[in-house]
């Protein structure tokens, strides 16, 4: 069997912030800004971090799979909301990927993202590779600008591969265009004409050039070059210094999304898998303390995947955010006066969610294995009243299951960071049904059927003790 | 099914404090303020009361937790107490534990007090509060208007009815309590409204405006029930008996299985029904001379008038518009002005509406008395939300009737 890229999706989330409404309120003390206010950016919604947004992309790369074949998980990111707790064993939970995976963090560089689909290509296990970043900048920073939030998985190793690795090669360098550190939650960054004469130019094409060599193909058969960067045609430098037609270089998405970090070369990767055709051959890059280039060539099993949405089924997915208040208060930029219904203790009860974790991460719930009745939590007892048998429940999953608003409310008494709190019953198509918050849904949408599908979701942030904890929500079925 | 309570049991003597925002009164104030009109109106002494319940339901708030706050607030002797919680339904559960008592012969003279103090948490409304680890971890961070917002969608849904239809007779069942509200000096709020006033009100939770939802109050209500043949040695005349007593629990049907539609109170429903039987009234739209009923939002007063048969399904739209709960309706609702204006002390509103029909059976109720002679009065005492509550029903009536 062949190894190489099984199935890929990705996540953006819904919110596109104006650039201009950025530029509107700063320029008056960052004139620069106002050369860049074009074009959106994707945000996270308030429920969202590297966490959630890994779990949907990996949904997306998971759709038709078995994912009991997954043996491995790297998750990469550098904005993980822990220090000590493993994230990508919070996502393998969500995906319900079994007990025994082996789940591993990839951090501290921008190229986390394309070491984690290195190292997962180098094994022999099937690997989810999923990288993730909800980009943290200061208000005003040309970094608040560019970035964007977003994710993209990969299902890499034996069997139909859609894209077959023909080429890697990696360096190490301890540059430092920026850094982040424990005392200090934004980036630090150096001269930008320094980044890219003496880090980019230097280092990516010896690298690119060590990956096509192992590869034997040579730079004028790269049909597409995806390789990320803020900086100025960073990606078309790059591309010539290397010998790689202008042509090839991909759409950075700097219109629509911004740059997603340490998860864009992925990103970007999906996002060129949607287009590209067998044969074709696609360069990744990651650059960050050094760089990884990654060679492949698209199989006819691409033509074959089923529907997902992918990148661009992400972008189509959008909501255009105007109000820059809205980011600020969501990445806590902005000390908001959030009334005394805020101050509501969120602790969480560690022993509790243990025992209950089927239910709140993996959202299974039961089916009577006497009168096939769903019910959604799990209980002793069998909630049809014609058959109330006890001890009958069998596990069913009901993340992937899809339904439709019996009731709801945009309930604008209780505390929610993003008001109206727009909750309510879903009904399952399949089956059974549960009281539970909405998400990426505006009140104005709400009504009787509106058709629901299920997302991983921070339920509660508990600042007090450092602490989130995460749960399903209902969110619209997206149109296509 | 079981004989049932029906005249077996008669209220003695029933107190109420004011309702509203009593910023100078200890719920032990108005613990007393209840009692020494319950006490006075009885014409007993504290020395012949047997046993006691009471009810309160979001004691973390005011007097903690145990039997003790009543005990040590009416320094009852040493009898037994006990305390009650069974959500908004609680202040019927003290009555229903008292009533029981007497009726099993435990008993000769029960009381039954139930108090909140709700007005000490900074903010309107009720109090934000934990539910327990698991449910902080999966349900919605709703509030109570949002868990009862839900009827309306649900009810337009299934009875294809113009939302704005349905928000029209809400707003009608507000401005009829406002009406009756300003007719009781007890009550939280006294002042009339509109119907633009209802409409053109901030929306709370969709569909509800602030005007669709009840005062957070302060008060306490209380109760002292005998027997009838004690109450008669008493020199008691016309005595007020008890008619009927029924609880409907949630089971977890509505909230998990796709039977029940989010229109209406399959509790309720149930519970009317067992009532009506308990105390023989066949014909609930014909021989109910007055409800009172739990109308913590408009909405759930609205479906209610369904759920107690005596609106049809589909049907409490024109009866409310029509005038038929109005205070000169057929069967008034609300005459003392409901949760929405009398207010909602949690603990004590089961027994405030019991009061009401107590004082309106005996001709007692002033400005607000209902012309037509009442022969029964039922209470609807609800708690919890419309997927998961306890629907309490009390009918109340002239004894022998």
């Amino acid at each position: 069997m062949t190894k190489g890229i099984l199935s890929f999706g990705a996540y953006i989330p819904r919110r596109r912030l104006q650039r201009k409404a950025i530029a509107d309120t700063h320029t008056w003390f960052a004139p620069g800004l106002k050369g860049q206010a074009k074009g959106e950016r994707a945000f996270c919604n308030w429920d969202e971090d590297a966490v959630t947004m890994a779990v949907e992309a990996s949904r997306d790369a998971l759709v038709g799979r078995d994912r009991a074949a997954i043996e491995t998980l790297r998750f990469a990111s550098t904005t993980f909301p822990f220090l000590d707790r493993l994230h990508s064993g919070i996502v393998a939970g969500a995906l319900s990927l079994g007990d025994n995976v082996m789940a591993v963090d990839v951090s501290a560089t921008q190229r986390a993202g394309t070491t984690a689909l290195l190292e997962g290509l180098s094994g022999e296990a099937e690997t989810l590779v999923v990288a993730a970043e909800k980009r943290d900048a200061k208000a005003a920073s040309p970094m608040e600008m560019q970035s964007g939030d977003g994710a993209a998985a990969f299902v890499v190793g034996k069997g139909k591969p859609v894209a077959t690795l023909l080429g890697k090669a990696s360096r190490t360098a301890d540059f430092v265009d920026h850094f982040r550190s424990l005392d200090n939650q934004y980036d630090y960054q150096w001269e930008e004409r320094w980044v890219r004469d003496a880090g980019y130019m230097k280092i990516a094409p010896a690298v690119i050039k060590a990956c096509l060599e192992n590869a034997k193909v040579g730079a004028a058969d790269v049909t597409y070059f995806c390789m990320p960067g803020t900086l100025s045609k960073i990606a078309n430098t790059v591309a010539k210094a290397a010998g790689i037609a202008d042509t090839a270089v991909v759409d950075p998405l700097h219109a629509n999304c911004g740059d997603t970090g340490a998860a864009h070369a992925l990103v970007l990767l999906a996002a060129t898998l949607e287009k590209a055709k067998a044969g074709e051959k696609i360069l990744v890059v990651g650059f960050g303390q050094g760089a990884d280039a990654l060679l492949f060539e698209v199989t006819p099993e691409l033509a074959k995947l089923p529907r997902r949405m992918g990148v661009s089924g992400n972008l189509a997915r959008r909501k255009e955010e105007t109000q820059y208040g809205r980011y600020l208060a969501f990445n806590d930029l902005i000390e908001l006066e959030r009334g005394m219904r805020a101050e509501t203790d969120k602790a969480t009860a560690l022993s509790s969610f243990w025992r209950n974790k089927d239910t709140v991460t993996s959202f299974i719930g039961g089916k009577c294995s006497k009168c096939g009745t769903l019910q959604f939590p799990k209980t002793d007892i069998c909630v049809n009243p014609n058959c109330n048998a006890i001890g009958t429940q069998e596990p069913h999953h009901f993340a992937e299951m899809t339904g439709r608003i019996k009731s709801f409310t945009a309930d604008r008494l209780t505390y929610s960071p993003d008001p109206p709190s727009c909750y309510g019953m879903i009904e399952f198509d399949e089956g059974g049904r549960v009281m539970i918050d909405f998400t990426d849904i505006d009140a104005d949408q709400l009504k009787v059927s509106l058709p629901m599908r299920m997302m991983f979701r921070i339920k509660d942030i508990d600042n007090t003790r450092g602490f989130r904890r995460y749960y399903w929500k209902a969110a619209p079925v997206p149109q296509s | 099914m079981a004989k049932g309570i029906r005249d077996k049991v008669a209220i003695l003597g029933m107190g109420c404090s004011k309702f509203g925002e009593r910023w100078d009164k200890e719920a032990d104030n108005l613990m007393v303020e209840a009692y020494t009109e319950a006490m006075a109106d009885a014409g007993i002494d504290a020395k012949q009361i047997d046993a006691a319940w009471f009810s309160t339901a979001i004691e973390e708030q005011h007097v903690g937790k145990s039997a003790t706050p009543l005990a040590v607030a009416l320094r009852l002797p040493f009898i037994p107490v006990t305390r009650v919680e069974n959500f908004c339904a609680s202040g019927t559960e003290a009555f229903r534990g008292a009533v029981y008592a007497v009726a099993s012969g435990a008993a000769d003279i029960a009381l039954a007090l139930g108090v909140e103090k709700l007005k000490d948490t900074g903010y309107g409304g009720l109090p934000q509060r934990g539910r327990g680890p698991l449910n902080d971890m999966t349900n919605p961070n709703g509030s109570a208007p949002g868990n009862f917002a839900q009827l309306a969608a649900a009810y337009a849904s299934k009875h294809k009815v113009d939302p704005k239809e349905l928000k029209r007779a809400m707003a009608h069942i507000s401005v009829k309590s406002h009406d009756n509200g300003s007719r009781n000096p007890k009550a939280h709020l006294r002042n009339k409204i509109t119907i633009d006033t209802v409409l053109n009100a901030p929306t709370v939770a969709e569909p509800l405006g602030l005007y669709d939802c009840c005062g957070v109050s302060d008060g306490s209500a209380c109760a002292i029930v005998t027997t009838p043949e004690i109450a008669r040695s008493m020199g008691k005349k016309d005595l007020i008996s008890v008619k009927a007593l029924q609880l409907s629990v949630s089971n977890g049907l509505e909230a998990q299985h796709n039977s029940w539609d989010g229109s209406y109170f399959a509790t309720t429903r149930i519970a009317a029904k067992r009532a009506y039987q308990e105390a023989g009234i066949e014909k609930p739209r014909e021989q109910v001379s007055l409800i009172e009923v739990h109308d913590c939002f408009s909405v759930t007063e609205l479906v209610t008038m369904e759920d107690l048969h005596i609106s049809a399904e589909g049907g409490a739209i024109k009866d409310v518009l029509d005038g038929f709960y109005d205070a000169d309706g057929k069967l008034p609702c609300q005459i003392d002005g409901g949760l929405k204006c009398f207010g909602h002390p949690i603990g004590a509103s089961g027994l405030r509406m019991i009061y009401e029909m107590y004082l309106q059976l005996q001709g007692r109720a002033g400005e607000r008395q209902r012309k037509q002679e009442p022969v029964f009065g039922l209470t609807h005492n609800l708690g919890g939300m419309p997927m998961r509550n306890v629907a309490a029903i009390s009918i109340i009536g002239k004894y022998g009737a």
